[in-house]
């Protein structure tokens, strides 16, 4: 294919896309949920536009950071009690099965 | 290596293999397996608990009913679902019908803007002209990581802040599907979302998060 012609589709194509629109399709992009002709109009635009690629970016380092986030630990005083509801528990289905499900509560 | 990356490093391997082993031993009464369980789990389900009631204490008392309800269900548990699905439905499920019942008599911060269709933009609009360019070209965060950034107490402060402010709704999609790894389709079966609602409301969550990470960027980290 001529050199300029696909460029000047490239940017035709590219040019349907607005920053905009760019920044709020990312999430349909990452999960794969573009149809195959907007993803191909998505990543002409990435391919031409910095902004749009540093911003890609920056969502995606936003997404990495926020599966870091350490959760915090348990009180020891829930788990403490939970384990010892967990007894009680145990020791009903030792001796009367399923039947009396509620009973150890 | 970190403390935070090794608290990442033990949060990847929840999907465990040996979950199921431990599952089997749970239901014939073996107490050191449901202790790992609740070790394991436990921060997780207190995380998405306070997505749906005001404070912390209601958290725990949820998180304490859900797992009181594990042991009751357990022996029917058949692994159609995987075991985290099916523990953050029970917690879902219970934190909902605690939240509703704490906001008749706490004014619950965030009820506006919460669902899909609501009016709110996916973006901030005040970041693009009227021909939908950027204003200020995004920066590249290439200097940023992870790490850097949560060992400033602030920063950790601000995006849990960040997280906190979200509508309920973007709260619970995006830690579920963000901070706890939750797959697309996990987080449509816990909260009973369609796929395309819970984009929206991610990418919304998603979008606040990132603009108050690039506020203390600017403010501490460029010149730190
Ligand atoms: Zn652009």
């Amino acid at each position: 294919m001529d050199k300029d012609f696909r460029q000047t589709v490239m940017a035709y194509l590219a040019g349907k896309l607005t920053c905009r629109q760019v920044a709020e399709a990312i999430t349909d992009y990452l999960d794969g949920s573009l149809s195959f002709w907007q993803r191909v109009r998505f990543e002409l635009h990435l391919g031409m536009c910095i902004g749009c690629r540093n911003y890609l970016r920056q969502m995606k380092k936003t997404i990495q950071l926020l599966g870091t986030l350490p959760p915090d630990p348990i009180p020891d005083h829930i788990r403490d009690e939970l384990l010892r509801r967990f007894r009680t528990w145990s020791h009903h289905q030792k001796h009367t099965g399923e039947r009396s499900e509620q009973e150890w509560r | 290596m970190t403390e935070h990356h090794k608290e990442w490093t033990v949060r990847s391997a929840y999907t465990g293999e040996d979950e199921s082993e431990l599952l089997e031993v749970l239901r014939k009464g073996d107490e050191a397996a449901f202790a790992r369980l609740v070790t394991r789990y436990s921060g997780s389900l207190l995380r998405i608990a306070l997505a749906y009631v005001p404070n912390h204490a209601a958290a725990e008392e949820v998180v304490q009913e859900t797992w009181l309800a594990v042991l009751e269900g357990i022996q029917r548990f058949e692994g159609r679902s995987s075991f985290k699905t099916w523990l953050f439905k029970i917690l879902v499920n219970r934190a909902k019908t605690r939240g509703e019942r704490e906001r008749r008599y706490v004014e619950f911060s965030s009820i506006a803007g919460e669902s899909a269709d609501s009016e709110e933009p996916m973006v901030d609009p005040a970041q693009f002209d009227h021909a939908g360019r950027w204003i200020t070209q995004p920066r590249s965060w290439d200097e940023v990581t992870p790490e850097r950034l949560l060992l400033s107490k602030e920063s950790r402060a601000l995006i849990d802040q960040a997280i906190a402010s979200l509508p309920a709704v973007q709260r619970q999609v995006i830690t579920l599907r963000d901070i706890e790894g939750c797959s697309s389709q996990e987080v449509c079966n816990i909260l009973n979302v369609s796929e395309t609602n819970q984009r929206v409301l991610l990418h919304r969550a998603r979008t606040k998060v990132r603009r108050a990470i690039e506020s203390q960027l600017g403010s501490s980290l460029i010149d730190g």
